[in-house]
């Protein structure tokens, strides 16, 4: 609810001015129990569910909303629209509406600025001519089709038309709404998400279907170009039968009385088609909103036309003004992984900058010595929670509390209002010490948003944290079952009784803490391992940069200019410059990976260094894998055979040393060594490297004619620009399919390109003096280091990080990052990028002296432990070893604590610290007490 | 969302459905659960890589032993879910305990009720004869 209003000064010392709205709930007082949405008499469209839901004027954005604080929506109130209502103040339980409420002005002192507004999407309404998007009900957009399908959506999910609740058979979605798009709505790029967003949501909507449901897209291009994004479309389209249909629908009208959509097309061929669906899907493209534009108007930050930031190619994060950073879609068209590769990126460049400032307004926490429980008897203390009526509405929370009290071992139960408060928790403190006790039960909500805080509270008395125990009888009962609340009082009692049992057997745990060496080494010394290693040593961290080849450089040795006419070998050595006159920066180069041990914090990597060879080992906190990818090596189309065949690299590289002159008919042929079996991922890169070159001959030479065979031109983002402006000069464009791929012929001295045109339907010939083909990447054989550092890679030899959205640069492992095309291939200053990202989330280890560890860890009692191996085998991350002494080990810095190995043991020899056998056996027996 | 849902089903708290011991369920059974069923993350989507697969595996075989021990393996289900997915959690709920009412009690329960009464005639018929 904040805005900023203005900022002044310079980079490294900032001063932004800010206003923040008035909320009318107090966030302090506010536990969202949602009591003034369930009363507030006010409904309105939820924008959330894009107007297609109702909400209240007082609400949540969405569940998962974080702060979860309600707020009061002043234009629709009947109290500030009419004067009169109030009735969210009347019944809040703990007085948290504030009318009064006015706006505050705060002053920020920062050194860095970080601009991560985002994008709205399109809105359809203006081409209503050709979409009647306005007008037609079972006209929406992905946006709103995404709610429809969503289980917390206006539907909950249920698939169906909201215009008569008919659920459909055929659902068509039309694709590029406002994107690719000059002649109607002015935005020329390609908005990279909805190629990939519409195949997923056909293939939620096959799922959520009951019966049959037939899914249409029509496209000009299918873009799946991310990482394993194409085996995805593929399993759309021939698995679960996907249509993907290469037409722009001119024109549709409604059938009336059936409210079903006529549409009408032209095929490839020129033919006229007709289909009937019953819902159109607008796959709505993103666009900068105003509002972004009028804060970059304020800050100084210069936009391109279309209202995205500009950033140079080889400083993709920073804007015009520095010390003021832009990431996700703001910066240009991306996907999430993109999105939040960017974020981490410019946190690393927003907190280099503040290297020397790091720590300086830490404060920390003072807590007392933790008492020693472990020879007592359990002496349990039960807080039931009323959650203000959440639970006491349903629950008789008095009778809980009687009932809690007649436990064995509970010698303390008590109500609270909200035990959340801060009177309840110093309430609780009091108590706590008052009657010794050395178990604490709070019944109360969900753990997932309570427990740490509970956690807390028992250790600012000295007890340890793992001694707490909760029972959740807000969300497990008085919210599920309040039509009966005899029964949820009853289940109450029975999820107390549980946690009791289970709290009378929790051992006091101990973290561990472990020190974290603060220097990282990155292996491979490419574009992605340099940018990786200055990015972690202008944060002031030691690194050592391994590279097996005798100089830096990498793939980019080999390159020319970037599309964007970027000199690329110049920007080559000046990095190599930086790099190596960085006194935090070692490089060591002919040297080899050869083995690799430790863990978060405390790895050792041996290493075989030449000319010698030497060996030597390193003793670091964080790995960067920047092992990278090379251009594929076609054995396709005569290469190697005729010399004018050449891929684009070489093609970039005679077009910079030898011109164009020679070049009069050039024929380019598109995934060379992608897209087929072999490799069936998009290589990403090809499509823009080949209207880069075909740019290029025709700005070297404007008679040359150029003919590029293509699938489908993957022209992402803003390089769409690129494709048009290659259209507008002349380039010719053929698509084929790959059943049908253009066949080249040496016929005497003359290279020949046979191909279909799919327009004419007929063969075609061309004779080319030169044919560039656009070979696909290949991951570098990293076969060897993946076995020494253990990572896991693809089927096609890239990296896997942990999650594909979420964490887009981290291995599976703590402590290892990835970064370059050794995790996909990618453009260079996508690659600079995603080294800063690496660099950045590398940084939250080596900025911290030592790592507490969760003591949730498997531990194994060696007297038991017949060393079978199948802990060995079951553990997801390969942490159990068998050691000398015959018995398996598990190292509780490498255990993710999922228990596993232990539910697998056969000899029970593996316990799982706080989910104990006999702490889940006594709730089973417990809950079952009486039933025999 | 708030969903209701049968209030016979409470929930035992585990890291993963990968933690879930074959002894854990058994031991339920043998105490007189009527039935069990463990909801884990969508197969392939394991926060832990592949817990809910190991837990798929043994609910398979532990349903055998149910089977064949004449508790019924159709009392133990795997589900699996997006944690988002509230409507889903209680279809599950719904679910399993319809499942459960058609199914009757867990016989342990009637054979040791049955037992009991056994004794208790004894006892009786021990007692007459003093």
């Amino acid at each position: 609810m904040a805005e900023v209003t203005s900022i002044a000064g310079e980079d490294g010392n900032f001063e932004i001015q800010i206003i923040q709205k008035p909320r009318y709930i107090d966030m302090e007082k506010c536990t969202a129990c949602g009591l003034c949405a369930e009363k507030c008499p006010k409904k309105v469209k939820d924008p959330y569910n894009e107007g297609i839901g109702l909400r209240k004027a007082a609400y949540v954005k969405y569940p998962q909303a974080v702060p979860l604080k309600y707020v009061i929506d002043k234009e629709n109130c009947i109290y500030f629209v009419k004067g009169k209502c109030r009735a969210c103040e009347k019944f809040c339980p703990n007085k948290a509406i504030n009318f009064l409420d006015q706006p505050k002005n705060l002053t920020l002192k920062v050194g860095s600025v970080v601009l991560a507004t985002g994008s709205r999407p399109y809105d359809p309404s203006g081409l209503e001519d050709l979409y009647q998007y306005r007008s037609n009900p079972n006209v929406l957009t992905s946006l709103e089709f995404e709610r429809l399908l969503s289980a917390s959506g206006p539907t909950q999910g249920h698939l169906k038309r909201l215009s008569d609740g008919k659920e459909p058979k055929k659902i068509a979605w039309f694709q590029c709404i406002g994107s690719r798009d000059t002649d109607h709505c002015g935005n020329g790029y390609c908005s990279s998400v909805c190629c990939m967003y519409a195949i997923k949501d056909a293939m939620m909507a096959k799922e959520h279907a009951k019966g049959e449901l037939d899914c249409a897209i029509f496209n000009m291009d299918i873009r799946t170009f991310g990482k394993d994004y194409e085996k995805y479309y593929l399993r759309a389209r021939d698995k679960a039968g996907v249509r993907f249909i290469k037409a722009r629908v001119h024109s549709f009208d409604e059938i009336a009385g059936e409210r079903d959509l006529h549409i009408r097309y032209a095929d490839e061929n020129g033919q006229t088609q007709e289909e009937f669906f019953d819902l159109v899907i607008l796959s709505v493209g993103l666009q900068v909103p105003e509002s972004s534009r009028d804060l970059a108007r304020k800050l100084g930050v210069e936009l391109d036309g279309y209202g995205f930031v500009k950033t140079p190619t080889f400083a993709p994060i920073e804007t015009s003004r520095p010390g003021v950073y832009a990431c996700g879609v703001l910066q240009g068209p991306k996907d999430i992984p993109g999105s939040v590769t960017e974020a981490s990126a410019a946190a690393c460049l927003a907190g280099g900058k503040l290297a020397l400032a790091r720590n300086t307004c830490t404060r920390i926490l003072d807590l007392p010595e933790e008492i020693d429980v472990s020879s007592e008897e359990p002496r349990i203390g039960v807080y039931v929670c009323n959650c203000g009526i959440n639970i006491a509405g349903v629950v008789d929370v008095a009778a809980a509390e009687e009932f809690a009290r007649s436990l064995p071992n509970v010698v303390f139960a008590r109500q609270n209002l909200f035990s959340c408060s801060q009177d309840s928790l110093d309430s609780m403190k009091e108590s706590i010490r008052e009657h010794r006790l050395n178990r604490i039960v709070v019944a109360a909500c969900t753990p997932k948003t309570h427990e740490g805080m509970f956690m807390d509270t028992i250790q600012g008395c000295g007890l340890n944290k793992y001694l707490l125990e909760m029972a959740n009888i807000r969300n497990q009962d008085s919210w599920v079952h309040s039509d009966n609340p005899r029964e949820a009082t009853d289940k109450a009692r029975e999820l107390i009784r549980m946690a009791v049992s289970r709290a009378g057997t929790l051992n006091q745990l101990q973290e561990k803490v472990i020190t974290v060496n603060q220097r990282a080494v990155v292996i491979g010394g490419g574009v992605a391992g340099m940018n990786a290693a200055l990015g972690l040593a202008d944060q002031g961290y030691e690194v050592v940069l391994v590279e097996k080849e005798k100089q830096l450089g990498g793939m980019a040795d080999r390159l020319t200019f970037t599309i964007e006419g970027d000199d690329v070998q110049a920007y080559l050595k000046g990095l190599v410059e930086r790099v190596t006159t960085h006194p935090l920066i070692q490089v060591l180069t002919q040297a080899l990976v050869v083995g690799f041990t430790g863990f978060q914090g405390n790895f050792t990597t041996e290493l075989l260094v030449g000319p010698g060879p030497y060996q030597r080992k390193i003793n670091h906190g964080v790995t960067l894998i920047a092992t990278g990818a090379s251009e594929y090596q076609p054995r396709e189309y005569l290469y190697g055979q005729n010399e004018k065949v050449m891929t684009q690299v070489d093609l970039a590289r005679h077009l910079k040393e030898k011109g164009a002159q020679d070049f009069n008919q050039v024929a380019m042929i598109q995934c060379v060594g992608s897209r087929n079996e072999e490799n069936p991922n998009c290589s990403r890169i090809c499509c823009q490297n080949a209207i880069k070159n075909a740019l290029k001959i025709k700005n070297l030479n404007p008679e040359a004619e150029v003919f590029i065979f293509y699938r489908d031109i993957r022209t992402y983002g803003l390089l769409e620009t690129y494709y048009k402006e290659a259209r507008e000069k002349g380039v010719v464009f053929f698509r084929f399919d790959p059943e049908r791929p253009p066949q080249v012929e040496q016929v005497g001295e003359d290279l020949v390109v046979n191909f279909r045109d799919p327009i004419l339907d007929r063969n075609m010939q061309v004779k080319v003096d030169l044919l560039a083909l656009s070979a696909g990447m290949v991951a570098n054989d990293t076969e060897e280091l993946a076995s020494i550092v253990k990572l896991a890679r693809t089927a096609e030899g890239y990296f896997m990080e942990a999650h594909v959205k979420l964490r887009p640069v981290d291995m599976a492992t703590e402590g290892i990052f990835i970064c370059g095309s050794a995790h996909s291939p990618k453009l260079m200053n996508e690659t600079i990028a995603q080294a800063q990202a690496a660099a950045s989330r590398a940084t939250t280890f080596l900025s911290r002296k030592e790592l507490t560890l969760s003591a949730v860890t498997a531990q194994v009692n060696a007297d038991l432990c017949a060393a079978c191996l199948i802990c060995v085998r079951s553990c997801p991350y390969g942490v159990p070893k068998i050691n000398t002494d015959g018995f398996s080990v598990i190292d509780e810095a490498l255990c993710h604590g999922c228990g596993i190995c232990a539910a697998e043991c056969p000899a029970k020899a593996i316990e799982l610290n706080w989910y104990e056998d006999d702490q889940l056996l006594c709730k089973i027996d417990t809950l079952l007490e009486g039933a025999l | 969302m708030r969903l209701g849902y049968p209030t016979s089903i409470k929930i035992i708290r585990v890291p993963c459905t990968g933690k879930v011991d074959a002894l854990h369920i058994m031991r339920s059974f043998e105490k007189g659960a009527d039935g069990v069923y463990l909801v884990g993350c969508r197969e392939g989507d394991c926060h832990f890589e592949r817990g809910n697969f190991r837990a798929k595996a043994r609910v398979e075989q532990i349903r055998k032993i149910l089977d064949a021990v004449g508790i019924g393996g159709h009392r133990l289900q795997m589900y699996n879910l997006s944690s988002s997915d509230g409507p889903m959690f209680a279809r599950f709920a719904e679910e399993m305990h319809a499942r459960i009412l058609e199914a009757g009690p867990n016989p342990i329960r009637g054979a040791v009720i049955k037992q009991k009464k056994v004794q208790t005639d004894q006892n009786q018929i021990a007692g007459a004869a003093l």
